[in-house]
Parts: C-alpha cells; sequence; structure tokens
C-alpha cells in the first residue's frame, strides 16, 4: 500500500475537502431517504397503536359508564319494587281491619234485629197474656163474687175454702194460659 | 484487511526472521484512490473509505425502508428491530433531550445515529474493517451539518440577541465575571464546538482501529517456531478478538454520544435556558 505515506507521517487531522463534501451529500442523502421513505411507515404505525390503545381504553369506560348507569336503574327499580311492595302490604293490613270491623258491625247489626225480634215478639205475647189474663180475671172475679154471694156468708171457714179455691183456680188457669 | 497486516503477511515477516516488529502507524488510515474525476476543478479521490460510506448509506437506507414501509400496529420481523431503535432515538434522545419540541428532530437524529453506527460498524466487518468516521472529514461534515442547523435555528427562534446572549452569558453569575465567561462561553459554544463534536468520534475510532490492527500484526509477526512466539502470537490473538467485542460498544457508544450532544445542541437553539 502506500509505503511513501507511511514514509511522509500523513496527518491523521487533514480534512481532504472531496471528503467532507462526500460526507454531507452521503449524510443528506441517508437523512432524505429515512425521513421520505422509511421513518413516515413506522410514525403512522406507532400512532395508529396509540389511538388502537386509546380508543379501547375509551371503549372500556363507555362499558363501565353504561354498566353503571344500568345498575344504578335497576337498584332504583329494585327499591320502588320493594316500596310498592310494602305499600300494598300496609294497604292489606288496613282493608283486613276494615273487613273484620265492617263484619263484626254486621253481626252486631244481625244480633241487635235478632234480639229487636224477639223483644217484639215478646212484648206482643205478654200484651196479649195480660189482655187475655185481665178478661179471665174479670170472669173469675164475677164467679168467684156469685159464688160468694150464693153461699153462706156465716160460715168463715167456707169463705174461707171458697177463697183457697178461688185462687187454686187462678193458678191453674194461670198455668193452663202458658 | 488493512494495508500494513497485508504487506506484513506477504512479506513474511515473523519473529525471529531478521526483520524488526512492523508496527502500524497513521499511514494505515491513508489510501489509494481506486478511482480519480475532477468536478468543477475539484479532483475526488474515491478510496475504500469512500466506497465504504456510500456501502454504509445504502445499507442504513435499505435496512429501514425495508423495516418499516409496510409497518404495521401489530410489529413482526424487522419492524421490531427498526421499532426498537427509533423508539430508542425518540423517547431516549429527542425527547429526553429537547423535550416536546424534540419529536421534529428524529428523523435528523436517527439518520446521525444509525448512519453513524454503521459506519463505525464497518471496522469489526470482514473484508471492510475500517472504521469510516476515523476519516477525521467524515465526522466533521456530520459536526459541521450539526452546528450549520442550530446556530441558525437558535436565532430564528429566540431571535439573535437572546439566542446568543443565553449562549455566552450563564444566568445566576456575578457581573464582573463576564469579562472573563463571554470569551470563553463564545470560544467553547462557537468554535469549538464542531472540532469536539466530531474529535470525540473520530479519536475513538481511530484509536479502537489502531489497537487492533497493531495486534492483529502482532499476531502475525509473532507466529514463529519458538515458545515465546507462539504465547505472544496466541495472547496477541486473545487480545485482537476481546478488542473486537469491545469495539463493537464503543461504536454503538460513539454513535449515541455524538447523536446525543447534537440533541443537547439544538435543545440550546429551541429551548432557552
Amino acid at each position: 500500500m502506500n509505503l511513501l505515506a507511511s514514509e511522509e507521517a500523513p496527518n491523521v487531522l487533514a480534512v481532504p475537502l472531496d471528503e467532507l463534501i462526500l460526507g454531507i451529500v452521503a449524510f443528506l442523502i441517508v437523512f432524505w431517504a429515512l425521513s421520505k421513505l422509511a421513518l413516515p411507515g413506522i410514525r403512522k404505525a406507532l400512532e395508529e397503536r396509540t389511538s388502537a390503545i386509546e380508543g379501547g381504553i375509551a371503549r372500556a369506560e363507555q362499558r363501565e359508564a353504561e354498566a353503571a348507569a344500568l345498575y344504578e336503574r335497576y337498584q332504583a327499580q329494585l327499591a320502588e319494587a320493594r316500596t310498592e311492595a310494602a305499600q300494598i302490604r300496609a294497604q292489606a293490613q288496613s282493608d283486613r281491619v276494615a273487613i273484620v270491623e265492617e263484619a263484626r258491625s254486621e253481626a252486631a247489626e244481625a244480633a241487635a234485629a235478632v234480639t229487636a225480634r224477639a223483644d217484639a215478639a215478646i212484648s206482643a205475647e205478654r200484651a196479649a197474656t195480660v189482655a187475655s189474663l185481665r178478661r179471665e180475671v174479670g170472669t173469675l172475679a164475677l164467679s168467684l163474687a156469685g159464688k160468694v154471694v150464693g153461699e153462706s156468708l156465716e160460715d168463715d171457714a167456707r169463705a174461707r175454702a171458697t177463697v183457697d179455691r178461688f185462687i187454686a183456680d187462678l193458678e191453674a188457669q194461670a198455668s193452663a194460659g202458658h | 484487511m488493512s494495508g500494513d497486516v497485508l504487506l506484513a503477511a506477504e512479506s513474511g515477516c515473523h519473529l525471529n526472521s531478521g526483520c524488526g516488529f512492523p508496527a502500524p502507524d497513521a499511514s494505515i488510515f491513508n489510501f489509494d484512490s481506486i478511482v480519480e474525476f475532477d468536478i468543477a476543478g475539484l479532483t475526488f479521490h474515491i478510496t475504500k473509505p469512500m466506497i465504504l460510506l456510500w456501502i454504509a448509506a445504502a445499507v442504513v437506507v435499505i435496512f429501514f425502508v425495508m423495516a418499516f414501509r409496510r409497518a404495521s400496529v401489530v410489529p413482526r420481523g424487522m419492524q421490531n428491530v427498526g421499532e426498537y431503535g427509533y423508539l430508542f432515538v425518540r423517547d431516549g434522545i429527542a425527547r429526553d433531550t429537547i423535550g416536546k419540541q424534540g419529536d421534529a428532530f428524529v428523523p435528523l437524529l436517527f439518520s446521525f445515529f444509525f448512519f453513524i453506527w454503521v459506519l463505525n460498524f464497518m471496522s469489526i466487518v470482514p473484508f471492510a474493517q475500517f472504521p469510516v468516521t476515523s476519516r477525521f472529514a467524515i465526522p466533521l461534515s456530520f459536526a459541521v451539518l450539526v452546528y450549520l442547523l442550530w446556530v441558525p435555528l437558535g436565532v430564528k427562534r429566540q431571535g439573535a440577541g437572546a439566542f446568543f446572549k443565553s449562549m455566552t452569558m450563564p444566568p445566576d453569575v456575578p457581573k464582573a465575571m463576564y469579562v472573563l465567561l463571554i470569551p470563553i462561553e463564545i470560544l467553547s459554544n462557537f468554535i469549538v464546538r464542531p472540532f469536539t463534536h466530531s474529535v470525540r468520534l473520530f479519536a475513538n475510532m481511530f484509536a479502537g482501529h489502531m489497537l487492533i490492527v497493531t495486534f492483529s500484526v502482532a499476531t502475525w509477526y509473532l507466529l514463529s517456531p519458538s515458545v515465546i512466539g507462539i504465547l505472544g502470537s496466541a495472547a496477541s490473538f486473545t487480545v485482537t478478538v476481546g478488542l473486537t467485542g469491545f469495539e463493537m460498544l464503543i461504536q454503538a457508544l460513539q454513535a449515541y454520544v455524538f447523536t446525543l450532544l447534537a440533541a443537547v445542541y439544538i435543545n440550546d437553539a429551541v429551548n432557552a435556558h
């Protein structure tokens, strides 16, 4: 190789102008080619990946929100149903009391009607009895008076017997009347 | 293989064969032109590093165009690897350093990182075996591009006055100190920055290549019918293999450092401090 050069001990810091220019040109070509042909592809792929990941996160967040809303709605519906059930139970409770009260008053009315009817029958019977008794007592009094008058009034014993017979008759009549 | 290793192999120069150790020097970084042509009075020397430069450019472009052309939401195959690299540059360099406005600079930083990495990696690719970035003009050309981006960008975003003030007058410093600080800041931020930026990459790749070549040459040179020669040769070979692994690390690290510094400079321009 360059034996001459080694004898001259070349300056390693020498800058040949042609090499400087070639270095600049070579770099500019590499830079142009990479930034036009290679790097847009990878930049686009990385952006797509980022947006895919961010889109996935957004979708997941949306799903989560939807699920939370659904849960909220179910909770509300459940609470509503519970309130409704409680209202129905309370309604039934008060209805039951009303029904029992009604039944009780009806029964009481029926009982009162029965009692009234019985009272009326009894009083009617008594009135009839009193009327017939009054009639019979009159008759008996008349017959007793007739007997007393017909018998001799001297004999106290007889008179007393007559009265006893009259009372016995009365009793007999009273028991027969019933 | 580099020139001197071939030279040593061809010459049959070994220990005890009457020739001294053909230590590699800076000339292993100089190559003869394969083709030369003139454009506008400037002669272009198409040497091996310049061919490797274009091969590396093609590799980077073809790999990432194939990986990302039909990028899908669910990555597979090459896209997985490429996507890892893309996210590393976007999140680990652009957004970490520049913040919200970093996304606009991802293509630039991505190109720097992977192009420089492949240029560095050429150091251990069989038959290439030369880090293109150890030609100082190459890292310098990248650093010049970064410089030509961030300085006008800073003027545009912050206004010339505010930008140069923020770059040369650190806040919370006693006024008297500005006499000292302003010249230092101008020197470090506007004059030597492209050089520190490029020399860091260049010197690392230069030194790494030099080490690997030295131990490769030693492996060949020490290979001779003697105990010390065989032991030395085996040890040198082991070191060469170890250094190659170490270089892989340095190649990625230096590509990262260059890109990170580019991001830091861009941050100076877009975010006033």
